[in-house]
């Protein structure tokens, strides 16, 4: 079905489950319990949960594959969030326009960047990326003010244009984006026994593209060209003396991720309007790396784990503050209750940063695979315990001596 | 007039004159040997053939065109396979996998987006590339890992995505060095099999002379950058010239 393998298929429906029933898989706690705080399934997080899995699926396209590193993708990003809000400016506050655009203009950007610095490999390809990245972060925050409105970042105003829209709501507000009408902001919410689940047009939006994003990222996995760009990863030497030029196939699936880190900004811009040039900074592109290598790079599922995983530390675990630790612990002897949340401090709240560090360095020396290899390893495992004896491989417990 | 016409080439290094006057020309569905001791020139020649060194002067004609200042893939595009000292091939791929990417650059050229279609769904590569494996008798490893099989292994495929692409010359620089005895003999009789069964022009460097007399249809000995002698494998052994340069060491 679908053109896809018997594995691939289960594992799309696995994604498209979970990007449909997303509202209710992350709501598990009541609204009312003390467990509430670790519910992520609000549309803002959940939109962040899908737009960020868009730009590591596309980073994994490119860096999985082939193994080029790069170091400066958070800057197709930005590009295509001020692309889409210029049109919210100019066009009107539809989605559509905004995010062909914003997937265009980071293609474009991506065919002059790629074809500079995918002259040079391993980490002088890095290097270029990056060095690209950041001329457009400090461009963005300083020269190109008339186009990006510097540090204070694009916005919509009353005065836009905006010719085939509004500029101004009948009474006199920011029109809102939409999709041929259906408010990106507007949800409904479902209440049934103390859960609160809550769905948003703009989540869905997001979720469908990324299911198209997931869906183009497997068929390009399966492909012959697929197929070339792992043999570029495999060894480079060999391809072109097996009658095929690495540029070009390197060229294409670098300006294909850029335009899926573009549609990214897209979305972004249009569940939020605005965008700034710290969307371009470094510590973004190298955050979409944490993703690709804590999920599992080179794996169709890992960059989804790992951008969900990554966003949701980021704004669960930094909610975490002393306040809520005295809380969990009261029962505790006062002296111990302080010495307990003392400890678990530096952890959490404003040091997530410290927790996700450590548990970076733990995936990529125990699980070089990511997140991935370690659901295989317990998926090995389980299947072990069921059938201890029917491998005969495996030496007996109790050696007879 | 031979499929590769080799004419007045000459190379330098510095002050170290690599190639001098070097006339080479291999006939069509034969097997040449180049063959002479360390340093003679052998790896410098076959450089020049497939595009990674460009003479100073001569040229290189492979059916008529030149394939000076080529690039390798464009020169494997005009039908000129190459197999390594060391066996390269995709060692993250699996053996299958290793023998579709050869199939799909003859069939689509050096370069073609094709980002759609499974490479199961493209049926008749895979039935020509299981046929191929089946010949050098590899068709029960054809989901191995590629990296994981015996260097014998390794070499039996590189050879088998060379010959999936039915190229008009295959250029082998020593096939077995570095190998175990019974992994040459083994080699040697997959060389054998492949030009008994098939009409392939074959050249091989080689430093192996029992390699050599058993396979070749002529050799050519070098030595010093220039061609000593060129002629058939039994004049050869006699040679005086030869004898000389390079068999004195080991008779």
């Amino acid at each position: 079905m679908f053109g896809l393998g018997k594995k691939d298929l289960s594992l799309f429906l696995i994604v498209v489950g979970l990007a449909l029933f997303a509202p209710f898989l992350l709501n598990p706690f009541p609204t009312g319990s003390s467990l509430a705080q670790f519910n992520a399934g609000y549309p803002d997080l959940m939109q962040r949960f899908v737009i960020f899995g868009i730009f590591a699926i596309g980073f994994n396209l490119l860096f999985g594959l082939t193994g080029y590193l790069s170091f400066g993708h958070a800057a197709f990003l930005g590009m295509g969030s001020y692309a889409a809000v210029w049109m919210f400016k100019l066009l009107s506050m539809n989605v559509i326009p905004a995010i062909l655009l914003s997937m265009v203009v980071a293609g474009l950007f991506a065919v002059v960047i790629g074809y500079v610095s995918l002259r040079r490999s391993g980490i002088y390809f890095s290097i270029l990326t990056l060095a690209f990245a950041q001329m457009s972060y400090n461009l963005a925050y300083s020269v190109l003010t008339p186009i990006t409105n510097g540090e204070t970042g694009l916005q919509i105003t009353l005065n836009d244009p905006r010719i085939f829209g509004v500029s101004a709501t009948a009474d006199g507000g920011i029109p809102v984006t939409n999709l041929f009408g259906l408010e990106m902001r507007s949800a409904t919410t479902l209440d049934i026994a103390g859960w609160s689940f809550s769905f948003s047009a703009g989540y869905y939006l997001c979720a469908i593209m990324m299911i198209l994003a997931f869906y183009l990222a497997i068929r390009i996995f399966r492909s012959p060209f697929g197929l070339m760009l792992r043999a570029i990863k495999s060894n480079q030497h060999r391809l072109n003396y097996t009658g095929l030029n690495a540029r070009p196939y390197t060229l294409a699936v670098f300006v294909i991720s850029g335009m899926y880190a573009g549609l990214a900004g897209g979305l972004l811009a249009s569940m939020d309007p605005l965008a700034g040039p710290e969307r371009m900074q470094w510590t973004a592109s190298g955050e979409v790396v944490l993703m690709t290598i804590l999920g599992g790079a080179g794996t169709l599922i890992g960059p989804v784990l790992g951008a969900g995983f990554i966003k949701y530390f980021e704004n669960i675990f930094s909610k975490i503050n002393d306040g809520v630790l005295h809380s969990w612990f009261a029962f505790l002897p006062d002296g111990i209750e302080n010495l307990v949340v003392g400890l678990i401090h530096p952890f959490v709240g404003k040091g997530w940063h410290l927790t996700l560090g450590l548990m970076f360095m733990l995936v990529v020396i125990f699980l070089p695979g990511g997140l991935v290899e370690g659901g295989q390893r317990i998926g090995r495992l389980m299947r072990r315990r069921k059938k201890p004896a029917q491998d005969p491989r495996k030496p007996s417990p109790n050696p007879a001596e | 007039m031979g499929i590769l016409e080799v004419k007045d080439v000459n190379k330098r290094f510095g002050g170290l004159k690599a190639l001098s006057e070097v006339n080479l020309s291999v006939r069509e569905n034969s097997v040449h040997a180049i063959i002479g001791p360390n340093g003679a020139g052998k790896s410098t020649l076959l450089n020049c053939l497939v595009g990674k060194l460009i003479p100073d002067t001569g040229s290189v004609l492979f059916d008529g065109q030149s394939v000076l200042g080529r690039k390798p893939f464009e020169i494997n595009q005009m039908g000129i396979s190459r197999v390594f000292q060391t066996p390269e091939i995709f060692g993250d791929l699996t053996v299958m996998e290793n023998m579709m990417i050869p199939l799909f650059a003859r069939r689509d050229g050096s370069f073609r987006l094709h980002a759609i279609r499974s490479v199961r769904a493209e049926r008749a590569l895979v039935e020509r590339a299981e046929q191929m494996l089946t010949d050098v008798k590899m068709i029960d490893k054809r989901s191995m890992h590629a990296a994981s099989m015996s260097r014998g292994d390794k070499r039996r495929l590189e050879m088998a995505m060379c010959l999936v692409q039915e190229p008009r010359l295959l250029l082998l620089d020593e096939p077995t060095a570095g190998m175990a005895r019974a992994d040459t003999n083994n080699t040697i009789d997959l060389l054998k099999e492949i030009k008994e069964s098939r009409n392939i022009t074959m050249a091989i460097i080689e430093h192996d002379m029992h390699v050599v007399f058993s396979l070749a249809d002529r050799i050519t000995v070098l030595a010093q950058g220039t061609p000593l002698v060129e002629d058939t494998p039994a004049n050869i052994k006699g040679h005086p010239k030869v004898r000389e340069a390079y068999l004195g060491e080991h008779a």
